[in-house]
């Protein structure tokens, strides 16, 4: 195989148990988002538009949807002659078969992969994060850094710092400390899942990890702190665009909302273009009694009713006098006349029956699982958080 | 259907469609929000299993060139089978178009495509259609020639060819007519026969000074063919002058019509652009109408049908109208019973309006 200067791997295995129901079915990084796309599009478009075309996708829960979704990659336009995209679950061995123990041993155990491409960089992902990046800036500055490791960063406020990897540096960018969600958090800057490392190294603490046997193999538990405190020259590459974690209900909604303000901080119309598997359906028809403001609808979608402030994925169904206000609707979703939804997500081919209404008693958001029906009688409340 | 080969033939009138059609050939006019309409003609095949296609190209081929690509779209960017270009080649004496001689032009690759049958078609019919009944019908009349067609249920002005038929389906005469009487049964440009039929129908016409496939090569021979009709059902619409284009974009934002042509049966294909989902801003009004991915909506649309990337801006208001991909309608401008063309950009405070029944037709990247 061509040697090739930067791989990157993306984390798609995770379970995602804080979607709850939502990932009953599908993994995590298959989850719908923004109208037309999936989150796993994020962090591949972004590869395919930084120029990286070698991406390992390491999967493991629920794969079926998330393997047939990726495919040869060719969405993305990552199905290269050299290179491309590279579906890599956790297989057997002489000895016996091993789940991906933590994010480390995911990568630990697919050496054998990055070492047929012999690359210089290896660039870690994640498949639950929302935004758009050049990773090749990222890359300059580690270069121009001489660093062996380099943290991609953003600014938190202060009171959610304690929920990330909390990071502190020195004038120059270093890396002087490092906390897994402290209690009492030091700065504001959060790492952001987005590593590169020198493979020589990187391959070198994997090992070493790999044999300790007290290690959860994660990399902001085990493997950050470890290169700290063997003074390995660490770096943080500050990013100040849009990012999300959407790994909980909360913000898997809000990231959706965030879409709709009138200057949206992340414009997915922009240059940067996220590529996304469409189906074969038509413009959207919206009807004569339909009231639709403030929202995105995306194609083959009918709308006879009103839509406010909410998220229309494709070939969804709205009927006349229902009314969709602060929620998502997944794809295929039907909701029929004069139901009621609102602040909700709806997972894919559910269906809302005439008159059923969905929303929580209090001001959380109800959660409609992939395929449920709701009817009056089921009082529009079966929240699965 | 993996024994048919078809083809499409994109040398077709355009002279009463000028408007849309300087800089592209009938087949690529944009169509239903999102498509061109070579598209369903092109996903009928593929959908039947047809898996080889051979394209006639026009003179203006860019457009259909940059449109198809490769074929991958439609699933048919195969490894030997898939898609053909078929392009007219040109002599210094004779240089108008012909589909007759591009077809004799190409007919080594029409007989070595190594196919049973032919399904020959033009691209200006917006129908969506499984051919696997129309070869079942060939092959059971045992007809030389099975023709498609499509009985009108509304007197209409427009070029169109009718045929007559007995009860069985088989013709008795076939003519070229300029308006289409209410219940008469007019041709939908497809036909099906066996190769080996087809070449000799190129070989004897082309031979003998024809030019086009319909008149020269099945209505003079009309005798020596056993010619059979075969009745669609299903909702078709055709695309041969300005108002045939409007008032079948029109029949769209019917939302039967709508859900007929694209969800009941299998899905259009077109080229992907990757766009995001329409935007509705606070102040867009919008009422029954087609709106595609990557269109921006502050101002007021009614009955219109919106292409991709379509701007529409705060007080702007659109009525009957078709807006091609890229527009930007900006502040508070009017535009009634129009048609844009791409790119077109029309700045604020403008009025525009056409008569109810004749839209105003704005070409190609026009500023006003």
């Amino acid at each position: 195989m061509k040697k090739i200067e930067c791989l990157a791997m993306i984390l798609a295995g995770g379970q995602g148990s804080r979607l709850g129901c939502l990932t009953k079915k599908i993994a995590k990084p298959a989850v719908p988002f923004g109208g037309k796309y999936r989150i796993i599009d994020f962090p591949l478009s972004n590869c395919a538009n930084s120029g990286i075309e070698t991406v390992g996708v390491l999967t493991q829960y629920k794969p079926l949807e998330l393997h047939t979704y990726l495919g040869t990659g060719e969405t993305w336009n990552l199905d290269r002659k050299n290179g491309g995209v590279y579906i890599l679950p956790p297989y057997a061995r002489e000895k016996g078969a091993d789940w991906y123990k933590g994010t480390a041993d995911a990568i630990y155990q697919n050496i054998n992969f990055i070492e047929t491409y012999d690359p210089d960089y290896v660039l870690i992902l994640s498949g639950d994060h929302i935004y758009t990046m050049d990773y090749s800036w990222m890359l300059e500055e580690h270069k121009m850094n001489k660093a062996e490791a380099t943290i991609s960063v953003i600014k938190v406020p202060i009171k959610e710092a304690s929920r990330f990897g909390i990071m502190t540096t020195d004038k120059d960018g270093r890396i002087v400390a490092f906390e897994e969600k402290p209690q009492h958090p030091q700065s504001n800057l959060a790492s952001m899942g987005i590593y590169i490392f020198n493979w020589k190294l990187l391959k070198h603490y994997l090992e070493e990890d790999s044999i300790d046997s007290v290690s959860s193999h994660d990399f902001g538990k085990n493997i950050i702190p470890k290169m700290l405190s063997s003074n390995v020259r660490l770096f943080s590459y500050s990013f100040d665009g849009y990012w999300k974690d959407v790994g909980t209900i909360e913000s898997l909604w809000q990231a959706n909302m965030d879409l709709l303000k009138d200057n949206p901080s992340f414009d997915l119309g922009g240059a940067w273009r996220i590529y996304s598997s469409n189906h074969a359906l038509p413009p959207h028809f919206i009807g004569k009694t339909a009231n639709v403001k403030n929202s995105l609808i995306s194609s083959g979608a009918i709308v006879e009713g009103s839509v406010k402030n909410s998220v229309i994925f494709s070939g969804v169904k709205i009927g006349a006098g229902a009314k969709v206000n602060n929620s998502v609707v997944m794809p295929f979703s039907v909701i029929g006349e004069n139901a009621v939804i609102e602040k909700a997500i709806i997972a894919q081919n559910c269906e809302i029956t005439k008159n059923a209404q969905v929303m929580s008693d209090d001001n959380s958001i109800a959660v409609i699982p992939e395929g449920e029906i709701i009817t009056p009688v089921d009082n529009g409340n079966k929240q699965v958080g | 259907m993996n024994h048919v080969l078809g083809l499409i033939n994109l040398q077709e009138d355009n002279s009463l469609i000028r408007e849309i059609t300087r800089e592209r050939p009938i087949a690529t006019i944009p169509f239903a929000g999102r498509y061109r309409l070579i598209d369903f003609i092109l996903s009928n095949m593929v959908n039947s299993g047809i898996i080889n296609v051979g394209i006639l190209l026009p003179n203006k081929s860019n457009s259909v060139l940059n449109h198809i690509r490769s074929g991958k779209d439609w699933d048919l960017a195969r490894r030997h089978e898939g898609l053909f270009y078929l392009p007219p080649r040109y002599d210094k004496n004779n240089n108008s178009q012909s589909e007759l001689r591009t077809l004799y032009q190409n007919i080594d690759f029409i007989e070595h495509s190594g196919q049973d049958y032919v399904l020959l078609s033009s691209s200006h019919t917006v129908f969506n259609m499984d051919f696997n009944n129309v070869l079942r019908f060939h092959q059971n009349t045992g007809a030389a020639i099975t023709m498609i067609y499509y009985t009108n249920s509304n007197e209409t002005a427009a070029p169109c060819t009718v045929i007559q038929t007995k009860d069985n389906g088989l013709l008795t005469d076939i003519a070229s007519r300029h308006v289409a009487y209410k219940g008469s049964n007019i041709s939908m440009g497809v036909c099906l026969m066996s190769l080996k039929t087809f070449v000799d129908i190129i070989r004897y016409s082309y031979e003998r000074g024809g030019t086009d496939f319909l008149a020269d090569g099945i209505m003079r021979v009309q005798d020596k063919y056993n010619i059979y009709g075969y009745q669609y059902t299903g909702y078709v619409s055709t695309v041969n002058s300005i108002i045939d284009y409007y008032k079948a974009s029109m029949q769209l934002l019917d939302p039967k019509i709508w859900q007929k042509l694209f969800l009941e049966n299998s899905p259009i294909y077109t080229m992907v652009k990757d766009d995001v989902p329409a935007q509705y801003k606070t102040q867009a009004k919008v009422h029954n109408s087609l709106i595609s991915n990557g269109c921006s909506i502050e101002g007021s649309v009614d009955n219109s049908i919106l292409f991709r990337n379509v701007k529409i801006e705060r007080g702007a208001t659109i009525k009957n109208s078709i807006i091609m991909p890229g527009c930007e309608i900006k502040e508070n401008s009017l535009i009634e019973n129009v048609i844009c063309d791409k790119n077109v950009i029309i700045n604020s405070q403008k009025w525009l309006k056409g008569a109810k029944n004749y839209p105003f037709v704005i070409e190609k990247n026009t500023v006003i």
